[in-house]
């Protein structure tokens, strides 16, 4: 069996084990998803240090037939586009079990549905057929519902569960009915990606088919990543969802949408991607500069790193619409250590929340005083945030940035604006009132956790935002060669990098 | 003589009869576990009908009767589902004040009469199979007989059953006057000759009202809520299953072995009828409170879905419909049952009365919600691959005929607004605020049982669809292309 049936199927195991743990066993329970969870990352790390970076093709690859009639089977397997989200995955799952030790009320439901999520998640990233990759996708969504219904916090959770789960039921749907599409009308009877990919090659889709399925799944897939202006339901659905569940959605299940369209839409449809080009650069401008503005009139915490969430999605974007190697490859690392970084956020937020019983921004001050350790962190992922380099966050975002820079320029002008000046502004003024300024009384009596496992969550999140931000070489020699693949032939024809060979790529379409 | 091939149906009936004379010799006390007798010979009967194949189609009573794969699938699917309602029955016995072993033995009557709806193959047959269902469910809907909301439910069923029938008579009546024949094989092979003949249209129209009225179609689907509503338990849980199955695979005789190239013309009918049942059905449930009312419009609703099966007019369209059909068994007998353990009383039918649900049974609240979560279409449970199945060939279709995109159009907003009332029951279940009554819910074996085999039905034919993706397809193979 491939490492990558191990990686989502430990999860799963997990959660029906859980089922038959009495419901008193809390310790138990948290033991086991923290113990699964950890081994799932090592797991993941081990694959990521193994993948073979010069091989083409898919690693780690296993394959069963399940409707036979359909064309459907159970098929997975990795490449440089799917490798880091893996890991990214795995990471954040694990610091999000850790970080569940708040919750304190219906453990044992809690802990299957986190189980249950993380290996959806990470089953969709892993999955080479079309079907998986959508049911995979569901098992995840679908717990994220039920935990902010239960678990959730504030005073609107119940109008949040409702928004959160038809807008995202409509984007699951649309992109259902556009993959079904795909799947029929590429006439090559089966969802296997690797086999439609190929058939694909060979006969390519019709422009009016392209032009019809494309809207279907950037929209449904855009819905899902929250792209403007379908937007709407994100800063909401954060500030309602308990901790783990905001970490898990914001950094890891939401980049399934945009790792669909990176898999699927543009190796697929490249036809449609150059007519939607401009469209895209343009909607995620909305996400860059209008979310980014609203971020700045936030008084509540959580409501600003929702909005700086979704403004993040927009430079994913801008890779996407540049369609060229340079900007699919920042994409990804973008949508890598935007995972970590939405994790470790909502990590910290949920910890502030946890302390002081609130997150208006207004109410605190001072707090780096009482929590020196937290507040460290608080700072650097704020940092990373309005990317400054050193972290993961800006090798990506400046490569999004010199891909995109020939055909966007006013675009990407715009977006270089947005991310240094208007990310920097609201970044540094939450740092200014959360942390600096003069300590309220009331706060006096806030005391740091001394528990040095309360920590490790943030430490692996930062880390790896570190590590990747000081050698982005990781991700980019497997990235780069799978983005090859997966753009038009005369582009990927003349591209195949030498190793070692990261940043230094020449545009070839000019 | 063929009547080695309605062995099945002998059996049933017999039972039926043998119960009645049982209930005899029966002391008061004991008569409600007739009921689990009944399951039990029933049981049997399932197992015997294996020995049956259907690969060819094999006649009887010169044309009438046809035992094939279809059949055979619907005779199993009404089976498996007369068990379920008799465990359920047995659970609702204190709460029907006399005549227990009557409801047992009406229930196998139209239990019978569903049977003989699989294998009708001429109008009669079809007439009088529908009649036998339709006759027990008057009695079986009004069987509470102190009960007003029993009562009324009754007397619409009647009323509006009654009415239909007569369509369907009449229109039984055109057919016969311009073919002079009533066997659908006969009337098939007269072929393109008869679709041009408007009283002759017509004619499978009215038959078409009257079978649109078991499955709740629009336009005659106005009785379901208030039905589905007053009657007892089980008699809602056959009345949403078995009959709406038996409709089913009457249309589908009808619609493809009778008259396909009349149906082959009725494409822009067939999808209109199902946009406004899909549309009507979810809208209609958005703001129910009463929950045997809500699956009541739901049922409408899931017609709509299995009629899209039916207006995409191909083969793995009609295997989808039965796909539907065996995922939406066990889904709506496991709400059912757990209606039928939780809510004891009429007022007692609101959803806040489902609050603390998970505290008092854990089983009950997971099953109710693995249930509601299918009925949404949620992987990975039967109901999501059955729509994926019925998506699948819209999507198909949707190249020869742009209508098709407005049923397409017209699904995902049911589906969408279904999410919202589904999710509305399991939030009732898991975080109502306050829970008025949180003792525990005693769960006898049988029931339990049955739960976990409803429990697993769901499970299985949403991570194997395999095995029933292909029994399904060939059972359809009768029907043509």
């Amino acid at each position: 069996m491939s490492i990558l049936t191990y990686i989502l199927g430990w999860p799963l195991v997990a959660a029906l084990l859980l089922c038959l743990v009495p419901r008193d066993y809390k310790f138990v329970m948290r033991l086991v998803a923290v113990v699964v969870n950890f081994i799932v990352m090592l797991l993941a790390v081990k694959m990521f240090w193994q993948f073979d970076n010069l091989a083409d093709g898919y690693q780690f690859e296993q394959h069963a037939t399940w409707v036979r009639s359909l064309g459907i089977g159970y098929h997975v397997g990795v490449d440089g586009l799917n490798a880091g989200l893996i890991l990214m995955g795995a990471i954040v799952a694990f610091a999000a079990s850790l970080a569940s030790w708040e919750v304190r009320e219906r453990e044992k439901e809690f802990y299957i549905l986190l189980l249950v999520m993380t290996g959806g998640i990470l089953g969709a990233f892993a999955s080479l057929d079309l079907f998986f990759f959508y049911f995979f996708h569901e098992l995840a969504l679908v717990p994220t519902f039920i935990m902010i219904g239960v678990w959730g916090r504030g005073e609107n959770k119940n109008y949040a569960t409702f928004q959160i789960t038809l807008y995202l039921s409509l984007g699951a749907l649309i992109s259902l009915i556009g993959l079904i599409a795909l799947y029929l009308r590429s006439g090559a009877n089966t969802f296997d990606i690797v086999a439609l990919t190929d058939h694909i090659r060979q006969y390519p889709l019709s422009a009016a088919d392209q032009g019809f399925i494309f809207p279907l799944l950037l929209f449904g897939f855009g819905i899902l990543i929250s792209l403007w202006p379908f937007h709407i339901w994100a800063p909401l659905g954060y500030g309602s969802a308990p901790t783990p569940t905001a970490m898990l959605h914001a950094g890891v299940l939401k980049k399934f949408g945009l790792y669909g369209l990176l898999r699927i839409a543009l190796p697929l449809m490249p036809g449609a991607v150059m007519q939607w080009a401009n469209v895209i650069a343009w909607l995620c401008l909305g996400n860059i500069l209008y979310c980014g503005l609203v971020a700045m009139r936030q008084k509540n915490l959580n409501w600003l790193i929702g909005y700086s969430s979704v403004a993040h999605m927009g430079f994913v974007f801008l890779g996407i619409a540049s369609f060229n190697l340079i900007g699919v490859t920042g994409a990804v690392m973008v949508m890598i250590a935007h995972g970590f970084l939405a994790a470790l956020t909502f990590a910290l937020s949920g910890y502030l929340e946890k302390q002081t019983g609130t997150l208006e921004i207004a109410q605190m001050g001072g707090l780096l005083r009482r929590l020196p350790f937290v507040g460290a962190v608080l700072i650097m992922a704020m940092f990373a945030g309005c990317g400054l380099p050193g972290f993961a966050n800006f090798a990506g975002e400046i490569t999004v940035f010199f891909g995109a820079w020939k055909q966007f320029n006013l675009v990407t002008g715009l977006a270089v604006w947005g991310a240094l000046v208007i990310g920097a502004v609201y970044m540094t003024r939450a740092i200014r009132g959360i942390l600096h300024g003069p300590l309220p009384d009331k706060w006096m009596a806030v005391v740091e956790s001394t528990w040095p496992l309360r920590k490790i969550p943030y430490l692996v999140l930062l880390t790896s935002l570190i590590v990747f931000g000081f050698f982005p070489g990781l991700l980019v020699d497997k990235i780069k060669p799978a983005a090859a693949r997966i753009l038009p032939a005369p582009v990927a024809a003349a591209v195949r990098p030498g190793p070692g060979e990261t940043l230094a790529v020449v545009d070839q379409r000019r | 003589m063929n009547s080695r091939f309605i062995i099945l149906e002998i059996a049933v009936v017999a039972l039926g009869l043998g119960i009645l004379l049982v209930d005899l010799w029966t002391p008061p006390a004991e008569k409600r576990k007739l009921g689990w007798l009944a399951a039990l010979v029933l049981g049997l009967i399932l197992a015997g009908s294996f020995k049956l194949h259907g690969d060819a189609a094999q006649t009887a009573f010169g044309g009438m009767y046809v035992l094939d794969g279809l059949a055979l699938y619907f005779k199993r699917f009404f089976l498996l589902a007369a068990i379920v309602v008799l465990v359920m029955s047995v659970e609702f016995a204190d709460r029907i004040e006399t005549g227990v072993s009557e409801y047992y033995a009406l229930m196998l009557f139209a239990l019978a009469g569903m049977m003989f709806a699989a294998s009708a193959n001429d109008f009669s047959l079809l007439f009088v199979s529908l009649e036998l269902i339709t006759v027990t469910f008057y009695i079986l809907t009004s069987f509470q007989r102190n009960r007003l909301l029993s009562l009324e439910a009754g007397v619409k069923y009647l009323i509006l059953g009654a009415l239909s029938s007569a369509f369907m008579v009449y229109g039984i009546a055109l057919v016969f006057g311009i073919t002079g024949k009533l066997n659908f094989d006969a009337i098939a092979a007269m072929g393109g000759a008869l679709a041009g003949n408007k009283v002759f249209l017509f004619g499978i129209l009215l038959v078409l009202v009257g079978i649109g009225f078991k499955i709740a179609a629009f336009p005659v689907q106005i009785w379901a809520p208030d039905v589905y509503q007053g009657s007892p338990t089980p008699t809602t849980a056959f009345l949403a299953v078995g009959s709406k199955a038996a409709g089913f695979v009457l249309l589908l005789r009808v619609l493809f072995g009778a008259v396909p190239g009349v149906t082959a013309h009725w494409t822009t009918l067939l999808i209109a009828i199902s946009i406004i049942t899909i549309l009507y059905g979810n809208l209609c449930a958005l703001p129910q409170r009463n929950l045997k009312r809500l699956l009541g419009y739901s049922s409408i609703a899931n017609a709509g879905y299995m009629l899209m099966g039916v207006a995409v007019l191909s083969s793995a369209g009609r295997a989808a419909v039965l796909y539907y059909l065996g995922g939406y068994l066990f889904t709506l007998l496991g709400a059912f049952l757990v209606i039928c353990l939780v809510m004891r009383s009429v007022d007692g039918e609101d959803i806040s009365a489902l609050a603390g649900l998970n505290q008092r049974s854990p089983l009950l609240a997971a099953t109710l919600t693995l249930a509601m979560t299918s009925l949404a279409g949620i992987p990975p449970l039967a109901g999501f691959f059955g729509k994926f199945l019925l998506l699948r060939e819209v999507v198909l279709q949707g190249a020869s005929n742009p209508a098709y995109y407005w049923l397409l159009a017209a699904a995902i907003f049911g589906v969408l607004i279904s999410v919202y009332y589904y999710f509305g029951v399991i939030r009732a279940v898991y975080w109502s605020k306050e829970a008025p009554d949180l003792s525990p819910i005693p769960i006898t074996p049988a029931v339990r049982i049955a739960l976990y085999g409803c429990g697993a039905g769901m499970l299985y034919l949403g991570l194997f669809p395999n095995t029933l993706v292909e029994i399904t397809t060939q059972a359809v193979a009768v029907l043509g292309k």
